[in-house]
């Protein structure tokens, strides 16, 4: 039983990888073009005038923010239309039917939405390459952010296709929700910088852990301890990853 | 012998409260060609919407092949190919990736697919149209791609929801000689269809539901011995005198369109007796319509 979970997991990752890589064009070319234009604006332009923050040049500070940004988006947009397209079309059915249990429809989703951003991250890493030098503090915290990070908005974008009802209910969320948490969440700036109630009130804002423990795996500097950052994402993944799992199980939106 | 299918006192309410199936019972034995007819918002698709687990179920038990599908979902599942009602693929994939990466749902290694998919494609006229993303097809082809799809992990019960609704009838009787031949290699197939003609050329049992509730499971055979009579209808050349049937209900549909009731038994020789003493020609002679699509209207009209 365990080999034919592997294979259905395997197609669908398949399946999935397909998808983004035949429209490129929506998938993986907007936020390279989104983040040079952030690079140019607020790094070149903007960012002289800055000064230094945390030591680095504005440049350098805000590269991990903007990277991160880019997986955010694009894992979460990559599963939720994804999934809702394919409730739309009624292939989901093709999987409903078949033997695959519900933890591997969840990874076969996540799978592409990882697979998606951590291509868009390399694209914008390889971007910023033209107007800083690349500084990592610690390969691993990199690494281990970036993929826990893409793997919690691959959940929360498969959330939003389970609930959604229409096209207009996928974008709602991104430009509603993410898009602000994510500019507040310290893209552009320190937390550190805001006075102490906005510092406060930030830290409810989850995006704040993933972009400084991002931050930290770059620069080696800190809104919030690492700890706290990597128990936040934890945290997340267990909560989004149960209520994905209860929801398609019960058929949310699936059965009638 | 193992029943293909056996479903014990099903039953289903959905969340408007509409009562789609008020427990049904209904057994396939295995390698029957088994017709599910029944009209429109009978309960056909939602008693194969909780088959296939499209739809839940409220209380009742399936079983296929033996495995409840409340205990041996998986197992389960792995006997069922389905062939629905609407086109539910990708239309943006290829034809080869739609039955490649359907063949893994069910476990089949990649290798194995591709195999797989040469038969059934090649089998299904489309082999030559592998690369083709499938909303280019034409609808037949769309209907012949959902059949191969539905055989890519050899299933022993295969379960078609109309296939072939909007099809060409040169198409149409390709798809049966294909659906004839599937079942004397051994697959189980249940059909539903709107053409009654489809169910009686090959189909030897037979199950109508009708508002939530099975109200016939017997044998073609037994069903159509059911008939009381069937109706002729006689083209006439022009003729001098009006003809007068005796023995025999008719009645003109127009003036050279002659529809006769003709009892079972009864025989048609005295007919063209009586046409042939009157003087008049008969050009043509046909059944008003099919004989398990008067038997059906009967049947469904008594019980409603």
């Amino acid at each position: 039983m365990f080999n034919l979970y592997i294979t259905a997991l395997k197609s669908l990752a398949v399946k999935e990888t397909n998808r983004y890589l035949r429209i490129w064009v929506q998938t993986l070319v907007p936020p390279v073009i989104t983040t040079s234009l952030y690079f140019v604006i607020f790094g070149n332009l903007i960012g002289g005038r800055i000064g230094q923050m945390d030591g680095f040049s504005y440049m350098e500070f805000i590269v991990p923010g903007l990277i991160m940004m880019s997986v955010i988006t694009s894992s979460y947009s990559n599963v939720a239309s994804s999934f809702f397209s394919q409730k739309f079309q009624k292939n989901i059915e093709e999987l409903l039917i078949a033997p695959v249990p519900t933890h591997v429809i969840i990874w076969g989703f996540v799978i592409g939405g990882l697979g998606r951003s951590i291509l868009v991250g390399t694209l914008v890493t390889l971007i910023s390459l033209f107007f800083v030098p690349l500084h990592v503090f610690s390969w691993f915290i990199v690494i281990v952010t970036l993929l826990m990070t893409a793997i919690l908005f691959s959940l929360a974008g498969l959330l939003n296709g389970i609930f959604a009802q229409s096209f207009d209910d996928v974008s709602i969320v991104p430009t509603f929700v993410l898009q602000p948490l994510t500019y507040l969440g310290g893209v552009f700036y320190a937390i550190s910088m805001l006075p102490p109630v906005w510092q406060a009130i930030s830290k409810i804002n989850p995006i704040v852990y993933m972009i400084s423990g991002f931050r930290y795996g770059f620069l080696g500097t800190i809104d919030v301890p690492i700890g706290l950052s990597m128990g936040i994402l934890v945290l997340f993944i267990v909560v989004l990853y149960s209520v994905c799992w209860y929801l398609i199980d019960r058929g949310r939106g699936l059965r009638s | 012998m193992t029943n293909a299918l056996e479903i014990k006192d099903l039953k289903k309410v959905y969340a408007t409260g509409v009562e789609a199936l008020r427990g049904i019972d209904l057994t396939v034995v295995a390698g029957d060609f088994y017709a599910l007819l029944g009209p429109n918002g009978a309960g056909k698709s939602t008693t194969i919407g909780i088959i296939t687990s499209l739809v839940n179920k409220t209380s009742g038990t399936v079983k296929v092949f033996g495995y409840d599908i409340d205990t041996d979902l998986v197992r389960a599942k792995q006997q069922i190919g389905l062939v629905p009602q609407e086109f539910n693929f990708n239309p943006f994939e290829t034809v080869e990736q739609i039955v490649v990466n359907q063949a893994g749902y069910y476990g089949v290694p990649r290798k194995e697919a591709l195999k797989r998919s040469e038969k059934y494609l090649k089998q299904s006229d489309l082999w030559e149209k592998r690369h083709v993303r499938a909303r280019m097809l034409s609808g037949g082809m769309k209907r012949r791609l959902m059949i191969a799809r539905a055989l890519m992990h050899e299933p022993r019960l295969l379960i078609l929801d109309e296939p072939t609704a909007g099809v060409d009838i040169e198409l149409r009787r390709e798809m049966w000689d294909f659906l004839r031949k599937l079942n004397e290699n051994g697959t189980t197939i249940i059909l539903t269809t709107h053409y009654l003609e489809e169910a009686e050329m090959l189909c030897r049992n037979i199950g109508i539901i009708q508002t939530g509730e099975v109200i016939e499971n017997t044998s073609m055979k037994n069903l159509l011995a059911k008939l009381q009579f069937e109706t002729f209808i006689f083209d006439l050349a022009p003729y001098e005198k009006e003809p007068v049937i005796t023995g025999y209900q008719s009645i003109f549909e127009d003036q050279l369109t002659l529809a006769v009731e003709v009892e079972r038994n009864q025989g048609i020789n005295d007919l063209f007796e009586q046409f042939s003493a009157q003087g008049i020609q008969v050009l043509s002679m046909r059944n008003k319509s099919n004989r398990l699509e008067e038997l059906f209207l009967k049947i469904t009209e008594e019980k409603r």
